[in-house]
């Protein structure tokens, strides 16, 4: 009844092959394996040892619920949602977390959305788990998700307007 | 703090679909934290349960973007005060990932050492603290008693008792002694017959089987969706633990097993959370024996360390499920951002739905056995 | 002087003034138990629990149900506004009565008891269930949803574990052939082996009949591991939770009461009253070291075994209680029919 994980399920995603500067002479690196090239996404291979994820790809604030459905049919589980407050460039970043429970991947996919109208489609119906983390970014951010069920407030005060992390907030 | 209204609307009435809020406050006499449910029954059964966090928000988040990395280390044993190595040791990864900082063996190990101790301890509160809710008072006591020897360890070697700051990038500020090491191996050899104790006393006692098998199923697809990691994930038969898919520190080096039992009820996860005391006393003895020499911190660490531009991730094994901190960094002292993603918020988003329809003493120990630290999903 | 005194006895020997003797003693005894069982238990989860237990208050904290008793004294008896107030105050009151009213025929030594009803076993068992209405009285005066609640799953817990018992006590008086508990204990006379709990010659499954006694003893006065009302609920108090201080220091008085009752209801039944086990020096000695004995046993049970599931209890009574009892009842009068001699 009880299963036992013997051995590292995934020895090649410890290590992706690839050194971080290849030495003078030495011959091209190889590419490092995407094994998410099959879906019509923009994802791309990325040093695990550097930046502790596989794979990552920056889509449009429209396609995040179509990515969310092409890796959630790939196995993939919700990690977390977060956002950044891109106070310079005048956008905000949602940034979407996945991690495999079974491959030992982790993707990450992007979206960039305005400052000033900060609204992006929901993932909570193809993730339900999406819907804790996208009501703590929109607390923390004020990011509308469009589509969400209920957008009141998770961590903050129920009557609270407020949105800490953005970079222009002072108390 | 108990709402009263006129109950005999609601007690006396055999209208069909009569349901009131039952308010489990944010005080109880459990010791989950402050996590407030509010749940609409239906007699004894639930129909909805809705948990309302918040309560201990201290907005780590925000402390993250305003405190060098080194001072907002301590904050990171303040997440979840039981399982605070493991914590740190999220916070410290990412650092040395970013920075690239070679961190000798002998510290990896170490921090090998206390991190599985102190996955026991806070086992092993879990452990006390959900047979209290069930009703057995004893084994509480029982685990204290151990877990002071755990205490006394560790606050041998980092001066504290529950919310250590032992780990710094680069190593660790303090090497172990002789005192240390005798009284780990001690420990392991004090602690296998008390877990045959427990199985003995506890898990193989009548009542509690009754109140646990076939209790709070809960699918590892249902945990798929949710994001829930750690003993929930394997108590539904997929052994997902960070220390083998994403192998961090030495524990490639390590033997041991990833208990998973596939029934997903809570005797299960109870299941679940015993073996890995066992296996956790297998890991601390051979890193004991594999303990090499050498120094515990690298050399060269700047004392203010500044991370290149870009975000980068570090994900640990705590002890309630997957902790990873996502730091966005350009260029300076201070983090951009630092995101905290824990393990108890996405464990408690499933509970609305695994606890629709069932009695309410069964969907607290439904609660009891996703083990939640609260101050772990408000940060 | 002695002249005066065997005066004084042969005053209170006659009626109005033994009754009114042995109403002080009773009440006295039941408020010495009551506070003392709360240090047994105490000082007893202590022990089980690797830890001392009070020992500040007095020495070995022997005091220390003095100093509970006066906190609860001291403290604000608040009703709450809505409630029910003459049902709010009068239930602790009715929760204590029957207690106080059924040990007046429990017989505590040769000639002991303060009442010789030839029905007592009836009496005590008509009693018995004013207790559970007392709670569900003061549960619902309060106006407190998880008092209700709480309550509700004391009335159908207590129910189901008072047939059983019921059953188990039928036996016991077809066994002995009367209800009068001054002659059940008579009839065990003798050593230990007429003890009602061997006599196995009348009724095979007599142990198994004292243990439903003594299950349904735990479950009727909401003990361990059948404590629903006080202990989990909702992770409130349960019924009791909008009384404070003494109000809720009387309720729990009756539990321990209650228990007084119950295992000193299973040493008549069961184990020879004061009939001592090896035929001499009989009294009241033997009589109270079987109830510690028993209550001991009460208190280990409280602190080893985890609370059952609620369903888990009504199963237990109504599909492997009722039935057992049935059993045996049957048994008992098919052996009797037997083995006695027509008369």
């Amino acid at each position: 009844m009880r299963v036992v994980n013997e051995k590292d399920p995934n020895p090649k995603m410890k290590d992706n092959g690839a050194p971080a500067t290849p030495a003078p002479g030495a011959p091209a690196p190889e590419p490092r394996p995407n094994p998410l090239a099959h879906l019509p996404l923009p994802f791309q291979a990325v040093d695990y040892n550097l930046k502790g994820y596989h794979l990552e790809a920056a889509v449009q604030p429209g396609q995040v619920a179509v990515a969310a459905g092409y890796l959630d049919s790939e196995g993939f589980s919700l990690d977390t949602i977060t956002g950044v407050d891109w106070l310079a460039q005048g956008q905000m970043e949602v940034v979407y977390d996945y991690f495999h429970p079974t491959r030992g991947l982790r993707s990450v996919v992007r979206a960039r959305i305005p400052r000033e109208n900060p609204e992006i489609p929901t993932i909570s119906q193809v993730f339900p788990g999406a819907n804790w983390h996208e009501r703590e970014t929109h607390d923390f951010f004020g990011i509308r998700f469009l589509g969400h069920p209920d957008l009141s407030p998770f961590l903050l005060p129920e009557d609270a307007t407020f949105h800490p992390l953005r970079k222009d907030f002072s108390a | 703090m108990i709402v009263s209204e006129p109950i005999s609307r609601s007690v006396a009435g055999s209208a069909p679909n009569e349901t009131f809020v039952l308010n489990l406050g944010p005080q109880h006499p459990a010791t989950h934290g402050v996590l407030r449910v509010k749940m609409t029954m239906d007699g004894e059964y639930v129909v909805r349960a809705e948990p309302v966090c918040g309560y201990i928000h201290r907005m780590q988040e925000k402390m993250g973007e305003n405190r060098t990395y080194a001072q907002y280390l301590p904050n990171t044993s303040r997440i979840d005060y039981l399982s605070a190595m493991n914590y740190t040791h999220g916070l410290v990864g990412v650092v040395e990932r970013a920075a690239r900082i070679q961190v000798p063996p002998r510290a990896e190990y170490i921090r090998v050492i206390t991190s599985e101790l102190n996955r026991i301890s806070s086992h092993l509160v879990w452990w006390g603290a959900f047979l209290l809710d069930l009703g057995g008072f004893t084994p509480l006591l029982y685990a204290f008693d151990d877990r002071e020897m755990i205490l006394d360890l560790l606050e041998g070697i980092t001066g504290a008792r529950l919310t250590y700051c032992y780990y710094r990038f680069g190593g660790l500020y303090n090497d172990v002694d002789e005192t240390f090491l005798k009284g780990a191996r001690r420990f392991v050899a004090h602690m296998r017959p008390r877990l045959k104790m427990y199985r003995a006393l506890v898990t193989e006692n009548v009542i509690l089987r009754k109140r646990l098998i076939g209790i709070g199923p809960i699918s590892a697809e249902m945990c798929r969706k949710y994001g829930a990691t750690g003993p929930v994930i394997r108590g539904s038969g997929v052994s997902y633990d960070v220390r083998r898919a994403e192998p961090y520190s030495v524990y490639p080096e390590l033997d041991f097993d990833i208990p998973a039992y596939p029934e997903g009820d809570s005797m299960a996860r109870y299941l679940v959370r015993m073996d890995e005391m066992a296996q956790s006393l297998r890991i601390i003895e051979q890193a004991l024996d594999k303990l090499p020499g050498g120094p515990v911190m690298a050399e060269k660490v700047p004392r203010v360390l500044k991370l290149p531009a870009g975000d980068y991730c570090y994900a640990v094994e705590a002890a309630r499920g997957r902790f990873m901190v996502r730091v966005v960094s350009d260029n300076k002292e201070i983090a951009y951002r630092l995101k905290l993603r824990t393990p108890c918020l996405s464990n408690l988003s499933l509970f609305e739905e695994a606890s629709q329809g069932m009695l309410l003493a069964d969907a607290l120990a439904l609660l009891g056995s996703l083990d939640l630290v609260i101050p772990d999903i408000d940060r | 002087m002695n002249a005066l005194f065997s005066k004084v006895i042969t005053v209170l020997d006659t009626e109005p003034y033994r009754l009114v003797v042995w109403v002080v003693a009773i009440v006295s005894f039941v408020a010495l138990n009551a506070a003392y069982l709360v240090w047994v238990e105490r000082k007893g989860a202590g022990r089980f629990q690797r830890r001392p237990g009070p020992t500040e208050v007095g020495p070995a904290g022997l005091l220390q149900p003095v100093a509970d008793g006066l906190k609860l004294m001291s403290k604000q008896l608040l009703v709450p506004a809505g409630a029910d107030s003459m049902l709010f105050r009068g239930a602790p009151l009715l929760v204590m009565a029957p207690v106080l009213m059924s040990l007046a025929v429990i017989p505590f030594g040769r000639g002991l008891a303060a009442v010789n009803l030839n029905v007592g076993l009836l009496m005590v068992f008509a009693l018995g269930p004013i207790n559970l209405m007392a709670i569900m009285f003061g549960a619902w005066s309060s106006r407190n949803k998880y008092a209700v609640m709480s309550a509700a799953r004391v009335v159908s817990q207590n129910v189901a574990y008072e047939i059983p018992m019921l059953l188990v006590v039928t036996t016991i008086a077809m066994v002995s052939g009367t209800m009068d508990l001054n002659q059940i204990v008579e009839q065990q006379s003798g050593a230990f082996w007429h003890w009602n709990l061997f006599r196995v010659w009348v009724n095979p499954l007599m142990p198994v009949t004292f243990l439903i006694f003594y299950i349904c003893m735990l479950a009727e006065t909401n003990r361990a591991p059948f404590d629903m009302v006080e202990a989990e609920s909702e992770l409130v108090a349960g019924a009791y939770t909008e009384y404070a201080g003494m109000g809720f220091g009387v309720f729990f008085m009756a539990e321990y009461a209650n228990i007084v009752l119950g295992c000193s209801l299973a040493t008549v039944l069961f184990l020879g009253g004061w009939q001592s086990p090896f035929s001499f020096m009989p009294g009241v000695t033997w009589f109270l070291i079987k109830m510690y004995f028993l209550i001991f046993s009460v208190v280990w049970i409280r602190w080893t075994f985890p609370r059952t599931q609620f369903y888990g209890l009504l199963n237990l009574s109504w599909k492997i209680l009722i039935p057992v009892s049935l059993f045996t009842l049957i048994l008992s009068a098919a052996m009797i029919k037997m083995l006695r001699a027509p008369s």
